[in-house]
């Protein structure tokens, strides 16, 4: 197992490094200079040698590629080009509404997805199968920023049990903020949800054609007592895949929710920042983003050999 | 009174037939084999008894377990039966246990939810039962997972949780099929063993009437849903009514006669031929470790003559057949065929390649089942140069259907409107349709019903007289490798042990090895005859 572990880690460790030179490069030959775009095209050459010096564009594209991994090793992202503020400090406000703004929601849609999918796996075909498929058919094919809308309409401007957007801020208590993460984390879960439910159905299903579900039954295991003890846990293997690519997605892929409720996310700063040309920003969130994917996959990877034993001695 | 007494059992799934008022009992320490050719109903038979048919299921009729009629039981009950009452050990081992759990926890499941008792009294009985079937815990901790056994050890873990309550029956739904001969052997012991301690009752389904010969006290035969004979073996076999039996019985042992070979002129030559793979590295930056498949196997296959090739599955019977087909390279050593390389610098050469020919053994998944049959069976021309066209090409479609036994009408047909050994006659005719030099058989009829098996052969024999077949038949069936082979050669971890005349090897068998797997083997005793003495 361990060795299992490492082994992952170092394919984690070297995507990350393989990640961070094609990130660099492929921005390094976007066309514009940040300098000039900032002061201006009425510039004077010596302004901008000063910013460019300043802003550390000034020396080779090796040495500023090293410049910007050391510093982020060290926390240090950078300055944006446009705010003259720490990039770090940008993206550490973002991450704290869009990370938990990601983890609740993942975790509302496998709440919703795991018993959902066993349940109508478990009654293939009956009425209760045929509803829950409808369901997740639905939520797949609704956009989830017309939910947003249903849900502002319903629960914020109806009920008035929430806000219609913003984010109160975890300063205000850990309520305040849960509160107020609520109706986007619903509204990102739904899509995610039906999906999952579906992919752990279908799943399910497979698992419960296999030969060694016939062997607990011969057992004495009743049908439900052998769909949990022997199904569920072999069927996880495709669900924590479709698990660690949502997490990804929900973690930047927000955007539109973000603007529909008015959220201070990840997903704004990077539309702000690529319409600003802000590309030390860019950079640095993409980067981060890369980071957060191939951990979640190293975690996934970790989880299927929890699941599997198969995986723990195979190196 | 009998301890399992079935009658008029009729079952029907969704509306079609699939029992026909079948009627059979079993006796408390008695051993029924119920036998017969896929779709006979015999595994239905078997889960009828467990209650555990597919849905859409309707049966009628009675299946008294100690006078209690199963068929009125409440599924609640018959959960409590199962495993308790009545075990169940199933064919495929490999894929009858959970991936992801412990065997221990596996057999340890069987007892706790039937029995409330402490974790670890249950542990200690887990131990107890797999030390009987063979699975000592100083050897093979409750912890192993089932990846980590063979097959065997897989098959007795599978027993284990079926008697770890000592049921009063216990179904065997073809326990062996998919093993090896030694295996087998071990296996069979190990049931009848079970049964005389036990006193259980076995409800043995097997296909194969040697094994049925050598174990069963009684023998039920079945066809199409019915019962069509049953008696106490020594009597069904010396007396068979049915003129079913006697086909089966015929067919199991079916022997057909090979058109002399010509006088011998090299057409395969195998020289010390080396396939190793490669292992998974222990450490980091060691050198990973090999696993030598075929080790230094050297013989010549002559033209006209047919080689047979048998051993134990692992042995590298199939990594050999690959590397003769130019599929994988060999590390040392080298392959000719009429004497050319069969590769050429690392790369298959196409000019050897298109005088050889395969035919697989699942008639069913060889095939695209998209494509029309005589796009399947023309699929070997693009090795040609200059592949037939036009009436050519029709005319060569023809010949070839019409010479495995089936119509030129055929070619139009899509695959899966024919039967198993229907496909397998296509195999045939593509493999023959750019006429071959050399023709590779690997388990080619292992998957086919006695009967159809039996035809096979026949076809075989027929179509060596006509086109003077030379091959390669690679089988773990020993009765039928002793038929349709002129030679053969014994494989042993990756060596050739043991080669030479058919017929000789079978009567004087020289190796160890080799007497091992002919002794295995169960043969069908008419009173201690061997199987081709019962068919004269």
């Amino acid at each position: 197992m361990l060795r299992y572990a490492l082994k992952r880690l170092m394919s984690l460790l070297i995507s990350l490094a393989v990640a961070s030179v094609v990130i660099f490069a492929v921005i390094e030959v976007a066309p514009g200079d940040p300098a000039s775009f900032m002061l201006g095209v009425n510039a004077q050459e010596d302004t901008l040698a000063a910013l460019r010096a300043e802003l550390g564009l000034d020396v080779s594209k090796v040495q500023r590629y090293f410049n910007w991994v050391g510093g982020m090793l060290v926390g240090d992202f950078g300055t944006s080009y446009t705010y003259r503020t720490p990039v770090s400090q940008m993206i550490a406000d973002r991450l704290w509404v869009s990370l938990p703004l990601a983890l609740y929601a993942l975790t509302l849609s496998t709440l919703i997805a795991f018993p959902a999918g066993i349940y109508a796996a478990a009654r293939r075909g009956k009425p209760g199968d045929l509803t829950v498929m409808g369901a997740t058919q639905l939520g797949i094919a609704v956009p989830n920023f017309w939910f947003a809308m249903m849900l502002v309409l319903i629960f914020a401007i109806n009920l008035r049990w929430f806000n219609a957007g913003g984010f109160a801020g975890w300063e205000n208590g850990l309520w305040a903020g849960v509160h107020s993460l609520t109706l986007p984390a619903i509204a990102l879960a739904l899509p995610q949800a039906a999906i999952l439910a579906r992919v752990m159905r279908s799943s399910l299903l497979d698992v419960l054609g296999e030969d060694f579900m016939r062997t607990a039954r011969a057992k004495g295991l009743s049908r439900r007592q052998a769909l949990w003890r022997h199904g569920v846990r072999n069927a996880l293997i495709p669900v924590l895949t479709i698990i660690g690519l949502q997490f990804s997605f929900l973690l930047a892929g927000s955007i539109i929710i973000e603007q529909v409720f008015y959220l201070p996310g990840l997903g704004r700063l990077v539309f702000q920042a690529i319409s600003a040309r802000d590309l030390i920003v860019v950079e640095s969130v993409v980067m981060l983003l890369v980071f957060a994917v191939i951990t979640v996959n190293f975690l996934v990877d970790l989880a299927y050999a929890a699941v599997d034993p198969r995986l723990r001695s195979r190196t | 009174m009998s301890l399992l007494q079935i009658e008029n059992l009729s079952l029907t799934i969704h509306g079609a037939d699939i029992l026909k008022r079948v009627s059979l009992s079993i006796a408390s320490g008695q051993i029924v084999a119920v036998t017969g050719e896929s779709g006979s109903g015999k595994s239905m038979t078997a889960l009828a008894v467990m209650q555990l048919l597919p849905n859409g299921a309707d049966a009628a009729g009675a299946i008294q377990l100690e006078g209690k009629d199963l068929l009125n039981v409440p599924e609640a009950e018959m959960c409590a039966l199962r495993g308790a009452s009545i075990g169940m050990v199933f064919q495929e081992p490999m894929t009858a246990l959970n991936p992801v759990k412990t065997i221990g926890d596996q057999v340890m499941e069987t007892i706790l939810i039937h029995k409330a008792m402490p974790r670890a009294q249950a542990q200690e009985r887990a131990q107890e039962v797999l030390t009987r079937v063979g699975l000592p815990p100083d050897r093979f901790p409750l912890s192993r997972y089932p990846h980590e056994l063979s097959g065997g050890q897989r098959q007795r873990v599978v027993i284990a949780m079926a008697i770890a309550l000592r049921p009063k029956l216990l179904i065997a739904d073809e326990p062996t099929t998919a093993l090896d001969v030694t295996t087998q052997a071990q296996i069979l012991e190990l049931l009848k063993g079970l049964v005389t301690e036990y006193g259980m009752g076995l409800l043995m389904i097997t296909h194969d009437l040697a094994v049925v010969a050598d174990i069963a006290d009684r023998i039920v035969v079945m066809r199409y849903g019915e019962v069509v004979e049953s008696g106490a073996t020594v009597d069904l076999m010396r007396n068979m009514q049915h003129p079913y039996t006697r086909m089966l019985f015929a067919a199991s042992g079916h022997q057909v006669t090979l058109p002399a070979s010509p006088a011998p002129s090299p057409l395969l030559e195998v020289r010390h031929v080396v396939r190793d793979y490669r292992l998974p590295r222990k450490r980091l930056f060691d050198t990973p470790g090999h696993h030598r498949a075929v080790n230094d196997v050297t013989f010549t296959l002559n033209r006209g003559e047919r080689l047979g090739l048998v051993g134990e599955s692992g042995c590298g019977k199939s990594t050999l057949t690959r590397s003769i087909l130019g599929i994988d390279d060999v590390q040392a050593g080298e392959i000719r065929l009429d004497g050319e390389p069969v590769f050429s610098g690392h790369k298959p050469n196409p000019a050897v390649r298109r005088k050889m020919q395969v035919v697989f053994q699942d008639p069913y998944g060889s095939f695209n089942p998209r494509h029309r049959v005589f796009r399947l069976i023309t699929e070997p021309f693009h090795l040609l140069e200059k592949p037939p066209t036009g009436s050519e090409r029709q005319d060569r479609i023809a010949e070839m259907l019409t010479a495995v036994g089936l119509s030129p009408d055929d070619a139009d047909k899509y695959i899966h409107e024919f039967s198993g050994g229907q496909r397998q006659r296509i195999a045939i005719a593509r493999a023959l349709m750019i006429r071959p030099d050399l023709i590779l058989f690997d388990e080619a009829v292992s998957a086919l019903d006695v009967s159809v098996r039996a035809q096979i052969l026949d076809l075989l024999a027929e179509l060596c007289a006509t086109y003077d077949l030379t091959y390669l038949f690679i089988s773990h069936d020993l009765s039928v490798v002793r038929t349709i082979t002129d030679r053969v050669m014994v494989m042993q971890a990756g060596k050739i042990v043991e080669q030479g005349e058919t017929e000789q090897v079978f009567s004087y068998p020289q190796h160890p090895y080799t007497r091992t797997l002919i002794e295995a083997a169960p043969i069908l005793p008419d009173i201690g005859v061997t199987i081709e003495n019962t068919l004269n």
